[in-house]
């Protein structure tokens, strides 16, 4: 019945009394009136029902963007379970528990197996990387990056960590679990009358001496269950702001500080020289709220040395480029001796190892310099409801350009993806080039340490001129080789730089080649005319 | 007048009366009548223009110009014309939205971070140059109302918001 026909029943009604209609239309009349009431009454309800729903949906909204958490359980410094942050904060918690799902890039895990399988070696895609590595445990297992969620287990069972072969130390624990109360714990318990910061960096010393599977012991003892990075490791339990723990990123920033390195990128480091310096740069104090968006990624994604017998120190105090990086190796005295990392098993050369430098590769491209930080392509803001989260599922900003990409660059997913391609792509093809060179290098020395028994060489590479000259180039470029390829930003995060540190590389390389093809001639030649008489 | 009949109207009066209260509750509440102004903090009601808001309040035109001198046209029928247009679009999708945009089967309502569409990309270009059009008249002469033209925003893109974070 349309709304017309109830109008005629409704009429038909209010005349009824005074018009004696016949019984027949009286009854059709009647029913007609029935229907119209139900009708109507029908559509007022709907009609009600739907601005109630409404209502509803605007009074969720406006408690979502009223309280964006409740506070239901008490968080502690001491809390490193996530579990129970996620009872107050369960939409990052979310995020932050899908770091576990296998993620793919075009060169980023860009093979993940099935479920629970572990991520390729590195050397399969790149298989120059063995010879760079022969005689360190990097040429035995190294592979390819999974999420934060996997960072504890991965370390537990690589083969470069296995129980009883006392090969790393407690120092890898500063990163790959949440460790601060066992440092304050053996802090306090060695230095009761100093500062919370002087107990946390004696605990970090103390944990650094042992062998890594009894700090991990330590830990469990301490924390119930070894943890992998968790909340409290960012954020203050009390007000949930963001802050730096890692004492090995206080001390390496605050010598980066105090150093001339130019820092455009690092505001808050200019404003503190400019001061009166009476107190030594602390993030926790003087950093920008934005700046804190990369320090606390910047308290593990970057370079540092960790080996047993040192307390983990990143290198920072000449700046954070790579040759910065590698004069303030080349000045450390340990044991008597030049700072090594390991000694090459081919050539016997003294080498240093790159870790993941992202934070300092990061601080020499233009996002830096835009004043964009870590967390604004891979932790964006993203919006559930009315409430804005960033999301705490960490990844690669290509898994969803939209939010981490195109808040600036608005050209489509597309067309970003295909940008970010092309960087990568030559970037890719510039290193694997430099991996070759390295490779060449690495031919041509091994020729010339053919002419010499195993003391000789060592003799040679300690007070041959022209030798030891040999092994600074290989030092020098596979120090430089390694720091672009252990970055994981397939050259994104500063593209000309690195670009310019593979260039540097592939001249040295063959340098070295140019110059041990050289000595092994004359080598050669000396030695067809010792032989001729 | 029967007894049944009138007994019928009131209680449909009363499930009128209900749903015009409940109505006009709901539109209170919601700061219906707000929209009807131009108080830059009735755009962020739906929370979705949360940060265009905060960053127009740093922005260089914060003493200058609101949202709606930007965003809608300055005649009373064409301004009220697209309020409606785009209130409709905006209250559709804000209501309609997956409580979880990224859920693997959410229904995707729209996509962000948002981005200006046609309709509202030219009434936006045309009140750049209703105030700077004397001034610029000699470079863009021509070419603002083509479908590819060049807008103003495409580089002067901080100065109403969304500037340097």
């Amino acid at each position: 019945m349309t709304p017309f026909d109830a109008s005629i029943a409704t009429k038909a009604w209010a005349t009824g009394p005074g018009a004696e209609p016949e019984e027949g239309i009286m009854e059709g009349s009647r029913r007609h009136a029935i229907a119209a009431y139900i009708l109507v009454a029908l559509g007022t309800a709907v009609a009600t029902a739907v601005v109630a729903a409404l209502l509803v949906n605007i009074f969720e909204r406006k408690q979502e963007a009223k309280n964006p958490f409740l506070k239901l359980v008490e968080v502690t410094e001491d809390d490193v379970d996530p579990a129970k942050w996620g009872v107050n904060w369960p939409r990052q918690y979310d995020g932050y528990l899908r770091t576990s799902d296998p993620t793919a890039t075009k060169y980023g895990g860009s093979a993940v197996g099935p479920e629970g399988s572990m991520p390729p070696q590195k050397a399969e895609r790149d298989p120059w990387l063995k010879r760079i590595f022969a005689g360190y445990l990097f040429s035995v297992d190294y592979r390819d990056r999974r999420g934060h969620a996997f960072m504890l287990h991965d370390q537990e069972v690589t083969k470069r960590n296995v129980p009883g072969e006392g090969k790393q130390s407690g120092n890898c624990l500063h990163c790959h679990a949440s460790v601060m109360p066992l440092y304050r714990k053996l802090g306090a318990e060695a230095l009761s009358q100093g500062t919370p910061g002087e107990q946390v960096q004696k605990g970090l010393e103390i944990v650094g001496g042992m062998d890594y599977w009894e700090a991990h012991r330590l830990l469990e003892q301490v924390t119930g269950k070894a943890h992998p990075v968790s909340c409290v490791d960012c954020h203050d339990p009390d007000t949930m702001e963001l802050r730096v723990t890692r004492p090995a990123f206080l001390s390496g920033i605050r010598n980066l500080a105090a150093s001339d390195a130019p820092v455009p990128h690092l505001p808050s480091i200019g404003r503190w020289r400019q001061g009166s310096r009476s107190a030594p740069y602390d993030p926790n104090v003087d950093g920008t709220r934005q700046e804190m968006r990369s320090f606390v990624c910047g308290q593990c994604h970057v370079e540092y040395f960790c080996g047993k017998g040192t307390t983990i120190f990143f290198p920072w105090d000449r700046g954070l480029k790579a040759e910065e990086i590698e004069a303030a190796y080349d000045n450390l005295v340990v044991k008597g001796r030049r700072f090594k990392d390991w000694t090459h098993a081919e050539t016997g050369v003294e080498v240093l190892k790159a870790q993941h430098p992202e934070f300092e590769v990061w601080s020499q491209g233009i996002h830096a310099r835009s004043g964009v930080a870590c967390a604004d392509c891979h932790m964006p803001y993203k919006r559930e409801g009315a409430l804005k989260v960033s999301e705490h599922w960490v990844r690669s900003p290509l898994l969803h350009i939209p939010r981490a990409c195109e808040t600036c660059h608005p050209y489509g997913e597309k067309e970003i993806a295909a940008r970010v391609e092309a960087i990568q792509d030559r970037h890719f093809a510039l290193l694997t080039r430099a991996g070759e060179a390295a490779v060449a290098m690495l031919d041509s020395l091994v020729a010339v340490r053919k002419g010499y028994d195993e003391a000789g060489w060592r003799d040679a590479l300690e007070n041959d001129p022209a030798i030891r000259r040999l092994g600074e180039l290989q030092r020098a470029a596979q120090w430089r080789l390694d720091f672009v390829a252990a970055e994981n930003s397939m050259g994104f995060h500063a593209p000309q730089e690195l670009a310019r540190i593979l260039g540097e590389s592939i001249d040295l390389s063959r340098q070295a080649q140019a110059e041990a093809t050289r000595l092994a001639s004359r080598t050669a030649a000396s030695a067809e005319v010792h032989a001729a008489p | 007048m029967t007894g049944r009949g009138s007994k019928a109207w009131v209680a449909l009066s009363a499930l009128a009366g209900a749903f015009a209260g409940i109505g006009a509750f709901t539109f209170h509440y919601a700061g219906g009548l707000g929209y009807l102004g131009s108080n830059p903090a009735t755009c962020a009601y739906c929370h979705i223009m949360n940060d265009q808001f905060d960053s127009w309040r740093k922005g260089p035109h914060h003493a200058a110009a609101t949202c709606s001198d930007c965003h809608l046209p300055p005649r009373f029928l064409a301004k009220y014309l697209a309020k409606g247009r785009n209130g409709y679009h905006h209250s559709m999708g804000f209501t309609f939205q997956p409580p979880r945009p990224d859920d693997p089967d959410a229904r995707q309502v729209f996509v962000e971070p948002i981005r200006i569409k046609d309709f509202n990309s030219q009434i936006l270009q045309d009140n750049c140059l209703r105030c700077h059009g004397e001034f610029t008249h000699g470079i863009v002469r021509g070419s603002t109302w083509a479908d590819d033209a060049v807008r103003c925003v495409h580089c002067h893109e901080g100065v109403g918001h969304g500037a340097r974070r």
